[in-house]
């Protein structure tokens, strides 16, 4: 068997290079730091030369998320990348998307806000991620890696689940996990799909009508209330679906453990270590790390809950996942917050800190 | 066997440089690898760190509380992160620009002058390898063939001749630990 190449580099290179491997056909994107090696990258690499993948510099995220709207439409395989404020910046079209039941990769490497804000690392648009973020009933399916090996390997998945589903999905990261060079394994070389596959697997998409069907309509709008409510349970029954097949987590050392630490992506680094620690002074704390933060792994967290002394979460923000753990564990045991604002990226022994002087000396 | 190190100074002096070259060896020689900048407006003549984690085990945090080995190249870099260095950690600093020596016993401390070094080979851009240099006769991390072989692989064909004269400033930077 061949052995595997290991690679150094950046999480946001290894988004680049995932996506041209999973045989994507195209990325519109506007540069922002801490994310602008995604382009750079791709830039560097010319898929359009080897793969035919386009790679287009938008004039803007709105209109970024706009061709994402396009190629999608008409079946490809397309994704766009930002940083927060960008982000922000492309919720109408998010929201158009979902609307419209379209298939696409939208990656978030976060940065602290509000507003501008600042280019250091935070996780403060979980909310924004998880709740929708535009107008309207819907959610974004959202994966949150914590490595550069999940960097590359969650962009296949991305992709996988926004079609499977027919519906957005995002790539929540973080300045930490965009800018720090690991080992990684890329995926191997997909080819991008054929027009005949594309017409098959898509038989929503506008590809060209042929005159045995009727025209496919790719749009968010619907004047009939009636017609439109309609549409909403439908996306609200795809929702249910999505809730009870797609939630992921990884469990570290829960089982023996009194407390609990819920963390996410970079976060969840961390507070690995911070578990390290807290062990070596006989402190037995356990690490939950949600994978998909829409869905929440709400049924996970319960049952790894269960006779626990407490839980901590530990996020790069100002308190917004610990909403959906407090909602989980319904009250029956103590659920406290630690984050550091403003681009300010926590250390294991402040985690740790936390759990002592908000957990375990309240006891 | 795991070693936590941060590289600091000012930005130009090939402090991230420095430390990828050790992640690729590292790297090279089948160990875990973790390479964390702080990224920002941080350009010559701003300050600019890195944190390098070489393991023979998974990593957890790239973020890391305390160091076992601080590199550090100028005095703002000296204050900030002597103080977070582990009891029994080492240190090693360039002399050059320092007004407030580093005053720890718990620690073990290395002063080198790569600065005047460099200028004695008259080139400023070896700097950094000369910092390697010392760093590896202390901490073994990687060995020098290591070293090489991650040059060859991570620097551009049209820049292989000037290999040589890298691995003399390695070299160089050994002789520079007593």
């Amino acid at each position: 068997m061949e052995e595997k190449e290991i690679k150094l580099m950046k999480g946001n290179e290894a988004i680049a290079h995932a996506a041209i491997r999973c045989g994507a056909d195209g990325y519109f994107g506007y540069p922002i730091t801490p994310q602008s090696e995604i382009i750079e990258t791709l830039a560097l690499l010319k898929p359009w030369e080897t793969t035919g993948m386009v790679v287009l510099q938008a004039e803007s995220e709105v209109a970024s998320i706009n061709m994402l709207y396009g190629g999608a439409g008409a079946g490809k395989r397309v994704l766009t990348s930002s940083s927060s404020p960008g982000i922000a910046l492309m919720q109408e079209g998010i929201s158009y998307m979902a609307g419209a039941e379209l298939p696409g990769v939208i990656v978030n490497v976060q940065r602290g806000g509000p507003g501008l804000g600042t280019i250091q690392p935070s996780q403060s648009d979980y909310n924004q991620a998880t709740r929708g973020g535009g107008n309207g009933d819907y959610n974004v399916i959202v994966l949150a890696p914590n490595s550069v090996q999940e960097m590359a390997d969650f962009v296949d998945l991305a992709f996988t689940l926004a079609f499977k589903y027919r519906n957005p999905a995002m790539i929540l990261s973080d300045g930490v996990i965009g800018q720090m060079m690991e080992k990684v394994v890329l995926p191997p070389q997909k080819p991008r799909r054929t027009e005949a596959e594309i017409l098959r697997e898509c038989p929503w998409a506008t590809t060209g009508r042929s005159k045995l069907r009727a025209p496919n309509i790719i749009t968010s709008l619907e004047l009939m209330p009636e017609v439109m409510e309609q549409k909403n349970l439908h996306l609200q029954a795809k929702y249910r679906q999505i809730k009870a097949n797609e939630t992921r987590c990884e469990l570290t050392k829960c089982d023996d453990a009194d407390y609990l630490v819920v963390a996410f992506g970079s976060a969840a680094r961390i507070a690995e270590k911070s578990m390290e620690v807290a062990r070596a002074h006989d402190i037995r704390l356990g690490l939950f790390r949600p994978i998909t933060l829409w869905p929440f792994p709400e049924k996970e967290l319960q049952n790894a809950a269960a006779g626990k002394k407490g839980i901590l979460v530990a996020e790069i923000n100002a308190g917004q996942m610990v909403q959906d753990v407090s909602l989980a564990v319904g009250g029956k045991i103590p659920v406290a917050h630690f984050g550091r604002l403003g681009g300010i990226v926590p250390d294991p022994e402040e985690i740790v800190n936390a759990l002592k002087t908000k957990l375990i000396d309240n006891e | 066997m795991k070693t936590e190190i941060i590289i600091a100074g000012f930005g130009g002096q090939g402090v991230l440089s420095m430390g990828k070259i050790l992640a690729y060896s590292g790297l090279l020689e089948g160990k875990e690898v973790t390479w964390m900048p702080a990224y920002g407006p941080e350009q010559r003549g701003g300050t600019a760190n890195v944190t390098v984690i070489v393991s023979d085990e998974r990593i957890s945090s790239p973020i890391l509380s305390t160091y076992d080995v601080a590199i550090v190249l100028n005095q703002p870099s000296l204050d900030k992160f002597m103080p977070k260095l582990k009891p029994s950690g080492t240190l090693i600093y360039d002399g050059f620009g320092i007004v407030n020596p580093p005053q720890r016993n718990d620690i073990t401390t290395y002063r080198i002058d790569a600065m005047d070094k460099a200028a004695e080979l008259k080139n400023a851009k070896v700097f950094n390898m000369i910092v390697l240099g010392a760093l590896l006769k202390v901490y073994p991390i990687v060995s020098t063939e290591g070293l090489q072989k991650a040059l060859y692989k991570t620097l551009p064909e049209r820049h292989h001749k000037l290999i040589p004269l890298n691995m003399q400033a390695v070299e160089e930077g050994m002789k520079l630990i007593e």
